[in-house]
């Protein structure tokens, strides 16, 4: 192209970024004609166009050919996510879409295109066979006349041209026929109307149906600690109920327990309600009455005696509770005793002491928790004289009969009636029986106790499963009393026996106390022969108790009016004390060896230290409320300071040791004060020797 | 079987009785798990207003002591004010409610 031949701002162009189109007249295209004709006329310019100067018009341009697509983003920038930052996209895609149509062919391998195939196919061969089928009808109708002709003419070759030509036919038509289906009509895509015709709409209409609601109701729970709790304890029994019944499966006997079992629970639901509050009545029971003596509990707590600090080792007894029954009033209390496990509970054997006045005997346990009321009531036709609980089973209780009988009472359960009993053919005693022990298991864990009684029998008992068997130990013989009877015959007058006390050591020694006033020492081996004998007492000895420290030391009373200490292996007593009355009971304090308790006729209670004061005791108190009532017995509580004493009118009082009465050894600086046992051993011991000084020297 | 538990209605009845002539007892009560007055010395209008009073303050005793420690259970409540003492005792079905005079 020349410079500066065309209109004044023309230059070469191409195609390129930002083409500029300059004016209508784009001359590339224009061919040498157009010069002549451009150039006879004058420059027309139009209004608007761009005024530039030579040198402007001069400047060459320069376009660059590219492939570039100039629609297309110079930079992209994209986020990554790995990186976390945007990043820039190296290459950008320049492929420019200029004109894209979908269309409606497919291939001819593909699925669809074969199918379309083959429906064409078939259609073709339904028209080609039903052609063919007529071709071929009118072939054999050729062939026939053909052959009619034949048979008509008898010219051979002029048969055979018809025959030829006939076949040419046939063939050009068999020709002809194939063709026709692949001339079929296509159909017209581009002129296509729609036709619609639209039914009668029906009118519409709502049918409903409707339930009656269910019935509601509203729940409402709480999930509190106690109830997570509770679920889980439920379910937790569940599953051991599931093993349990597994494995029950194979023993009959535990399925009987079972049906008796639920057969008991029916049972109880069946019963009246008021049954169920047996439980919450006790202790409604017991706070009632914890209530209304209200300032005695706290005095058996807390009281101690301030005033004992100026009473210069005297001591004083308070008065706690009361305990009475009616139906025990007549009755005088016989026999006391602490249970061994349930330091709150005691027994209460009642019955009477006097020979011409026998009735019904009353065993009561009461709780120190519930003053007004016993535990558990047990009632017997005679008389109760004496009464033991075993220490290993605190809830078997073993009494003794006015009429010489011993039964066992089962205070497990509630029935008024003893669990066993003995009668005049399992040998029981033929006077009254004065006291009973328990034993430890003999050999084959059979249960065994001792009584002894008046008719001069000390008799051991066995529990062999369910029956009392008995075996007579020793019969006590009066010494120097055998008397020559008839026919050379030596009767032996039979020593009663009051009072006995089994060795808290050695446990085949045991002493009994006679109503001669002696007291015999025996073995449980020797039948006949006694270890040892004392002259103990005037009247009958009521009580023989060996010290719970010191292996030598027992003690006796009597209704003599005296208390004798004495140390077994010397036949006279190391200590006696005369308290102006008959002396009904002695016991040893639990918690000191040279404490003592005696109670006597005149209603009075002794408390005696032998550490303190060897010859008086430090406490003389009245305690019954009538001076008529003789106080029958006492007995220490092994962990309380407190006793209970039981008169003839079928009271038990019990009363609060002040502290002058409970001293202990008093602790040396850097010592322990429990040394225990030992300590009080020594005690006694220092004690005794001074006596037994005393007594070598006269 | 059942001669026990005729023992033990009698049984019963008789503390109950013992617990009435004790000292400065007022009211004897037993109450239903759902706050329902089974037995009462008192007159019924006055029951049932006790009997509800109580049964939420128990409820709320016993949710208290369980949800603090489920393994443990309320055994006795007791609430002393100026004019009486209510003791109530628990029990699997029943609460007893006994209303003394305290003892001042």
């Amino acid at each position: 192209m020349r410079p500066g031949w065309c209109l004044p701002g023309f230059q070469s162009i191409s195609v390129g970024r930002g083409t500029r189109k300059r004016d209508e007249d784009s001359g590339t295209e224009v061919g040498e004609g157009t010069d002549e004709w451009a150039q006879s006329k004058a420059t027309v310019r139009p209004p608007d166009q761009l005024e530039l100067t030579d040198a402007e018009l001069k400047e060459e341009f320069t376009r660059i050919l590219t492939a570039n697509n100039p629609h297309a983003p110079q930079n992209i920038v994209r986020y990554s996510f790995k990186e976390g930052t945007y990043k820039l996209i190296g290459v950008v895609n320049q492929l420019a879409v200029h004109f894209s149509q979908v269309g409606n062919l497919i291939p001819k391998d593909s699925d669809e295109g074969r199918r379309q195939h083959y429906r064409d196919e078939l259609a073709a061969s339904s028209q080609e066979s039903t052609k063919v089928v007529i071709s071929e009808t009118e072939i054999l109708e050729e062939e026939e006349e053909l052959k009619e002709t034949e048979a008509e003419t008898e010219a051979g070759s002029q048969t055979d041209m018809p025959v030829a030509e006939v076949a040419e036919k046939v063939t050009e038509e068999e020709l002809m026929t194939p063709k026709q289906p692949k001339e079929r009509k296509l159909t017209n895509k581009f002129n296509f109307s729609e036709r619609a015709s639209q039914t009668l709409n029906n009118p519409l209409r709502d049918r409903e149906c409707q339930m009656e609601p269910p019935p509601r109701t509203n729940f409402s729970a709480t999930a509190n600690q106690w109830e997570i709790y509770d679920a889980y304890v439920e379910e937790l029994e569940k599953q051991e109920k599931t093993k349990e019944k597994e494995k029950a499966k194979t023993p009959v006997a535990k399925k009987m327990g079972k049906m008796a079992m639920r057969k008991m629970t029916s049972m109880e639901s069946q019963s009246d309600d008021i049954t169920k509050v047996t439980q919450a009545a006790k202790i409604v029971e017991r706070m009632v009455n914890q209530n209304t003596y209200d300032d005695v509990a706290q005095d058996f707590k807390y009281y101690e005696d301030a005033a004992d600090e100026y009473r210069d080792q005297e001591g004083t007894l308070l008065p706690l509770w009361k305990f009475q029954n009616d139906k025990a009033k007549r009755l005088a209390v016989t026999a006391l005793c602490w249970n061994p496990k349930y330091n709150d509970l005691f027994a209460v054997g009642h019955g009477s002491y006097d020979f011409m006045k026998q009735s019904q005997g009353m065993l009561l346990l009461y709780s120190m928790k519930n003053p007004s009321f016993p535990e558990y009531i047990f009632s017997s036709e005679s008389g109760i004289m004496c009464l033991d609980m075993h220490v290993d089973h605190p809830y078997l209780v073993v009494v003794g009969h006015y009429d010489g009988n011993v039964a066992i009472y089962n205070l497990k359960k509630p029935h008024s009636q003893p669990s066993f009993r003995s009668s005049a053919k399992s040998g029981k005693h033929t006077d009254p029986v004065w006291q009973v022990r328990w034993q430890k298991d003999d050999m084959d864990n059979n249960l065994n106790f001792f009584s002894v009684s008046s008719d001069g029998r000390i008799v051991s008992w066995t529990l062999l499963k369910s029956e009392l068997v008995h075996t007579d130990v020793i019969k006590l013989k009066a010494e120097g009393s055998t008397t020559d009877g008839l026919d050379g015959l030596q009767l032996h007058t039979m020593g009663c026996g009051t009072a006995f006390d089994f060795h808290k050591e050695i446990d085949y020694m045991f002493l009994v106390g006679t109503e001669e006033g002696k007291i015999y020492k025996c073995s449980k081996s020797y039948s006949s022969k006694f270890l040892d004998t004392y002259d103990a007492h005037n009247m009958a000895v009521d009580a023989v108790s060996w010290s719970p420290y010191h292996t030598k030391v027992f003690m006796s009373c009597s209704s003599d009016w005296t208390v004798k200490i004495w140390d077994h292996t010397i036949k006279t007593p190391m200590f006696i004390y005369d308290l102006n009355s008959a002396v009904g009971d002695v016991a040893w304090a639990p918690y000191s060896s040279t404490v003592f308790a005696a109670v006597t006729t005149n209603g009075k209670t002794h408390v005696f230290d032998l550490s303190i004061n060897k010859y008086e005791a430090i406490c003389s108190q009245p305690v019954v409320t009538k001076k008529k009532n003789k106080i029958t017995h006492v007995q220490f509580n092994p962990i309380h300071p407190i006793i209970i004493v039981g008169d003839d009118r079928g009271h038990v009082i019990c009363l609060k040791l002040s502290p002058n009465l409970r001293k202990m050894p008093k602790e040396k600086k850097g010592q322990e004060v429990q040394k225990g046992p030992a300590v009080e051993i020594a005690k006694l011991d220092k004690l005794l020797n001074l006596v037994r000084e005393v007594k070598t020297k006269t | 079987m059942e001669l026990l538990d005729r023992l033990e209605m009698a049984e019963v009845e008789e503390t109950l009785k013992r617990l009435q002539s004790q000292k400065r007892v007022q009211v004897i009560m037993v109450v239903n798990t759902e706050g329902i007055p089974i037995k009462s010395t008192m007159d019924n209008p006055t029951t049932t207003q006790y009997a509800n009073l109580m049964h939420n303050f128990i409820l709320k005793a016993w949710s208290t002591v369980r949800e603090i420690d489920p393994q443990n259970d309320l055994t006795f409540l007791q609430i002393r004010s100026k004019k009486n003492e209510i003791m109530i005792a628990p029990d699997k079905n029943y609460f007893l409610i006994v209303i003394q005079d305290p003892t001042e």
